[in-house]
């Protein structure tokens, strides 16, 4: 069972998660050609090893994150938000924290 | 096998006399015994039949790895079959019986099965049974013949077809280290990892702690009690009775405790078992080892055990099991047995199949009576239903010989040991195989597990302690605890090394050696196998079914790979081997399911409205997770009469009907048009405020994803509706968009489903009705409220509500929303008017007649297969802006003339019937997939008859004056239908425009 560590709500269990994709693909602009949009809709590398993945917190904060996941192991190395400003909100939190935890 | 009870010693409580029956006989056993045990000391030996050839059995182990005393607890809906006899505990009036024979397990005229063993070899499934019908008494046609025949003579126990009566809990738990096994290893190191500051939870599948020390000479017990004394002082949480069955990634661990399997009568108050899913930050496999048979005549027989079975029968239960007892060995761990075994009274001799044996081992036979014969190894077994005699071997420069016979009663076995890692290959870490301890391991590097004890191969038992205190102290470190660590000792630990042996065979004798007793997989049939050019170890398991049966490989999978490896002159690792999955031990399918039962199979939503849908006589159905009204019956009406005299009620005057199930979205911010502008097809820029508007979203691929409509309150603020069973996707859609792609576009959208109640109200007087039901009535008459207009009012008594003239029915009609607080009261206020003007409430039924009537479409239609062109409504799709999926519709194959269009469908014959789900066809061409389905049906009371929606190639066009059959082979006859458009009832739609 994959747990993953939301940055709003701590680590939960996959359960409360659901898969959305490549975080990779790029999608194009609405009036690009077919072209454009047959790659990013349906061609995907098959990662073996660590992949960026968007995971929706559907049963949670409903956050979208990016979750840097490695496809053999499962093991989870990064998660993040997917929308920049809430990415650099969290970044500024866990920044002051680190500042304000006194020394071990 | 002369077993009896001793008259002192074990761990049974003598005091303490337990009633319990086997096969309907009364016997008795003691507080502290297995079902195993108790039948031991009361002298019974066959206990069960063999899966394929009903070879009688008897108890082969003491521990979960059993494959012979398997049978079956309890009667009628409480039937536990394939109990292990060995690990099921004693409770008074415990009824236990054999299975898998008849009469009874000791006279079993299934036996004769053996008679034909040659022709059940390996494949004999495959060989016989499958392939063309043509040969008299072979192939598919065959087998279905025999099935029934065969599945009575083979098998397990029989399970009950009666709804389980117990019930089950599932649980969770935290931790930082997780310990699996309370024997010496697991203690030591769950105490260390405690004293560390760590938070410990140790799991025990028996139900004592101790592991080994519980099946050694009493002073064991005083070193047992220190090292439980210890774990309890340390804050140690302790579970036995619990079985770790599977490890999960990300330190997750699935365990099943056995909460009242051992106690007497039925426990109300109490949960059979318990599930509980273990999030852990470090795991400790302190699991043990399982001693190994060897494949050699009849090994299977009543009377042959594990040496170690042997010990744990004389020291735990007080059982001397035999008194002509044979060791046979090849390893050190069986001498301290049999000396034990001979102080307790028995005659006991050894055989070693090694060539020497230290000098260690044989002082420790110094002084007793125990004759010691090397290079020695046994043959076969004397006795058709139990143990008379063993035949063995000596080795010679040539390979095995006859060695002699000895008369025995009972014949212990020790082939070598399997360290439990079966968890660890749960996480798809492959054992390595160690070539000294002639065993499989843990991989020394990348396990995110820690082994301890004879997990990790270590046999001595001081060794074990180091071990379990240097994977204590592991775990600590790697949570950041400063802790010493002791150097891991290494696997090993006997003064001589191990003769690995597997199988003893001799030149030309025809023997029947078990590799895998449960299965009644033999020797012979791994090398048929490979003669027949099996050469993968996973399609060997497959093929001969070995490693298959409730016991999971435990016993046999080594010896079958070592066969292996031989028939194909290879080393064992070079074969490699199967991978272990969960569950470690059979877990009862009522543990997983816990609660989760009949009415709690899945959560269930109702609106607001429900209890007062309730009172006015509705009756319930579901959609997807809710309960919505499916009709009001009025005096005796079925389902029928009572929608169809709704929709036409509807058509006359007016109707009301929950809509709350509808999704609802508040889209909020300065870019909201702009956002609606791109997820809809048709255009959301020029809407103003106050109107709605009917929309269309696509998925990126130009499939329809929904649609609904979309309310304008101000410059910022919409109200978006979607269909019932698509409102969770496509909320989820609207905040991937907003997250993901489009993050510059300032919208926040809100799921509020929940807060509002929702209620149509249709039909010629809805406008009537609703005006008597607002504080200014006004404020929606024609020209205040035109059609596609909405507002925010109130309603009488200060409600607040939200109004959209919209209809789905055809009709003039309204949706309505109020907060869902004043839900019931919104419903009164409309019903007391509604009720007045002769109206009535409807429900989903007739939902769908005006529906169908008016060609509207649904999930039914919006499939996920299906385009805007295919549900008719190409004219929304925007040619002059942007949206999601507008590239991909126009895909070569979504734009085809001939795809399979919305349309109508009424029966030629307007009194015949027909059903959704069927399959539109040519006429004289009823076959294969057909040209189109039917997707919905209805009476229609405005047409007078059955009518029907569905998709046909090419649209209602391509099939003017042409007839079509709607083929429902299964439920009735084919009906002539003719295609027409499917806006069948008011094509123009002036009745919603009054």
């Amino acid at each position: 069972m994959l747990r993953i560590a939301c940055p709003f709500c701590g680590l939960r269990d996959y359960s409360e998660f659901t898969y959305g994709g490549d975080a990779a693909v790029v999608y194009p602009a609405l009036d690009a050609d077919e072209d454009a949009w047959h790659d990013a809709v349906f061609m995907r590398e098959n990662v073996r090893g660590l992949q960026s993945e968007t995971w929706h917190h559907v049963n949670g904060c409903r956050m979208w994150l990016i979750v840097d996941r490695d496809t053999l192991t499962h093991e989870i190395v990064g998660v993040r938000p997917a929308h920049p400003e809430w990415a650099n909100v969290i970044a500024t939190e866990t920044g002051r924290e680190k500042h304000e935890k006194p020394q071990a | 096998m002369k077993s009896r009870r001793l008259e002192q010693g074990g761990r049974i409580d003598r005091a303490k006399s337990i009633g319990f029956a086997w096969d309907g006989k009364s016997l008795t056993g003691y507080q502290g015994d297995t079902l195993a045990s108790a039948l031991m000391a009361s002298g019974q030996q066959i206990l069960g039949r063999s899966f394929k050839y009903h070879r009688p059995r008897g108890i082969m182990s003491a521990g979960v790895e059993e494959s012979g005393a398997l049978v079956t607890i309890g009667k009628g809906s409480r039937t536990e079959p394939n109990t292990k006899a060995t690990v099921q505990e004693l409770f008074e009036g415990l009824e236990a019986f054999g299975q898998n024979a008849w009469p009874s397990v000791r006279y079993d005229l299934g036996a004769i099965n053996s008679l034909f063993s040659r022709f059940f070899a390996a494949g004999f499934y495959y060989k016989t049974f499958m392939g063309p019908k043509a040969l008299l008494g072979q192939g598919t046609g065959f087998w279905m013949l025999c099935e029934k025949l065969i599945r009575q003579a083979a098998g397990m126990g029989k399970a009950s077809r009666d709804p389980d009566p117990d019930c089950y809990d599932h649980a969770h738990a935290h931790c930082d280290v997780l310990v699996v096994g309370g024997g010496p290893a697991g203690l030591s190191a769950a105490a260390v990892a405690a004293r560390a500051g760590l938070d410990v939870l140790l799991v025990e599948q028996d139900f004592e702690l101790g592991g080994d020390l519980l099946n050694q000479p009493e002073p064991a017990d005083q070193q047992r009690r220190k090292l439980i004394a210890d774990v309890q002082r340390q804050g140690v949480r302790i579970m036995t009775r619990t079985t770790a069955f599977g490890l999960y990634d990300h330190g997750a661990a699935g365990l099943v405790e056995r909460v009242s399997d051992h106690l007497p009568g039925i426990n109300h108050n109490l949960p059979r078992q318990r599930f509980w899913i273990v999030r852990s930050s470090r795991i400790i496999l302190a699991t043990g080892a399982i001693e190994r048979q060897i494949a050699f005549g009849s090994n299977d027989r009543p009377g042959v055990m594990t040496a170690s079975a042997g010990r744990a029968y004389l020291n735990r239960f007080g059982i001397l099991p035999g008194e002509r007892i044979v060791i046979a060995t090849n390893n050190d761990s069986a001498y301290q047995t049999a000396t034990e075994l001979e102080d307790a009274g028995a005659v006991v001799s050894l055989i070693d199949a090694r060539e020497n044996v230290r000098s260690e081992l044989i002082g420790l036979l110094g002084g007793s009576n125990i004759s010691l014969r090397i290079r020695a190894a046994p043959l076969d077994v004397k006795g058709m239903r139990c143990i008379k005699a063993l035949e063995y071997t000596t080795a010679t420069s040539q390979g095995w010989e006859h060695g002699g016979v000895e008369d025995c009663d009972l014949l212990l076995v020790s082939g070598g040991w399997s360290p439990v890692v079966n968890l660890l290959s749960h996480l798809g870490h492959k054992p390595i195989w160690n070539r000294e301890q002639a065993c499989f391991v843990a991989p020394e590097t990348g396990s995110p597990v820690l082994m301890a004890g004879s997990a990790a191969a270590i046999w001595n038992h001081e060794d074990c302690l180091i071990s379990g205190q240097s994977a204590g102290a592991g775990a600590a470190k790697l949570m950041g605890c400063s802790v010493r660590q002791k150097k891991n000792p290494k696997a090993g630990g006997w003064s001589g090394p191990i003769k690995p042996i597997y199988e003893v065979a001799v030149q030309g004798r025809q023997l029947k050696s078990l590799v895998d007793p449960q299965h009644d997989v033999t020797t012979d049939d791994i090398r048929l196998a490979h003669r027949e050019g099996f050469v993968s170890v996973e399609h060997l398991k497959r093929y001969t079914t070995l490693g298959m049966a409730t016991d999971g490989g435990k016993v046999g999978n080594v010896i079958g790979l070592a066969l292996m490896a031989e028939a194909l002159g290879k080393d064992i690792p070079d074969v490699g081997t199967t991978t272990f999955r969960p569950p470690y031990t059979p877990v009862s399918i009522g543990a997983l399911r816990g609660r989760n039962v009949g009415e709690h199979f899945r959560p269930l939503r109702r609106t607001p409205m429900h209890d007062w849908n309730l009172e006015h006589g509705a009756t319930m159905t579901m959609a997807g997770l809710w309960h919505r009204p499916w009709y009001f019956a009025q005096q005796d009406e079925g389902i029928e009469q009572a929608y169809i005299r709704e929709a036409a009620t509807v058509r006359e005057t007016v109707g009301l009907c929950d809509v709350t199930s509808l999704g609802k979205i508040a889209i909020q911010g300065p870019d909201a048009t702009e956002f609606l502008n791109r997820v809809y097809t048709n255009p959301f820029a020029k809407l103003p405020i106050g109107k709605a508007r009917y929309g269309i979203m696509l998925r990126d691929d130009g499939i329809v994803m929904d649609d609904g409509t979309t309310w304008r309150f101000s410059e910022t603020e919409y109200f978006m509706t979607t269909t019932t069973a698509h409102a969770a996707k496509v909320m989820t859609w609207l905040e991937e968009l907003l997250q993901t792609r489009w993050q510059d576009l300032k919208v926040h959208v809100t799921s509020v489903s929940e807060q509002w109640a929702g209620c149509a109200v249709a039909g010629p007087k809805s406008r009537e009705v609703l005006m008597a039901s607002l504080e200014s009535e006004d404020v929606i008459s024609n020209e205040n409220l035109p059609f596609m207009g909405v507002m925010q009012t109130l309603m009488k008594g200060g409600m607040p509500s939200r109004i959209a003239r919209i209809s789905f029915s055809g009709e003039l009609a309204y949706e309505v929303y109020v907060p869902s607080d004043y839900g019931e009261s919104m419903m009164n206020l409309l019903w007391e008017r509604a009720k007045a003007a002769g109206g009535c409430l409807y429900g989903l039924e007739a939902l769908g007649a005006l529906r169908i009537e008016k060609g509207h479409v649904t999930g039914a239609e919006l499939d996920g297969r299906v385009t805007i062109e295919d549900a008719g409504l190409g004219k929304m799709a925007s040619p002059n802006k942007s949206y999601i999926g507008k590239s991909l519709k126009n895909r070569p194959e979504l734009v085809r003339e001939d795809r399979p269009r919305l349309v109508g469908i009424k029966p030629k014959d307007r009194s015949k019937t027909f059903n959704a789900g069927a399959i539109l066809c040519k006429q004289d061409q009823v076959s294969g997939m057909g040209e189109g389905w039917v997707t919905a049906v209805t009476h229609s009371p405005a047409l007078g008859h059955w009518i029907g929606l569905g998709f046909i190639k090419g649209g209602h066009e391509a099939w003017k004056d042409r007839t079509a059959i709607v083929a429902d082979p299964l439920r009735k006859e084919d009906v002539e239908a003719e295609i027409v458009s499917p806006h069948m009832f008011d094509p123009k739609g002036e009745r919603m425009h009054v």
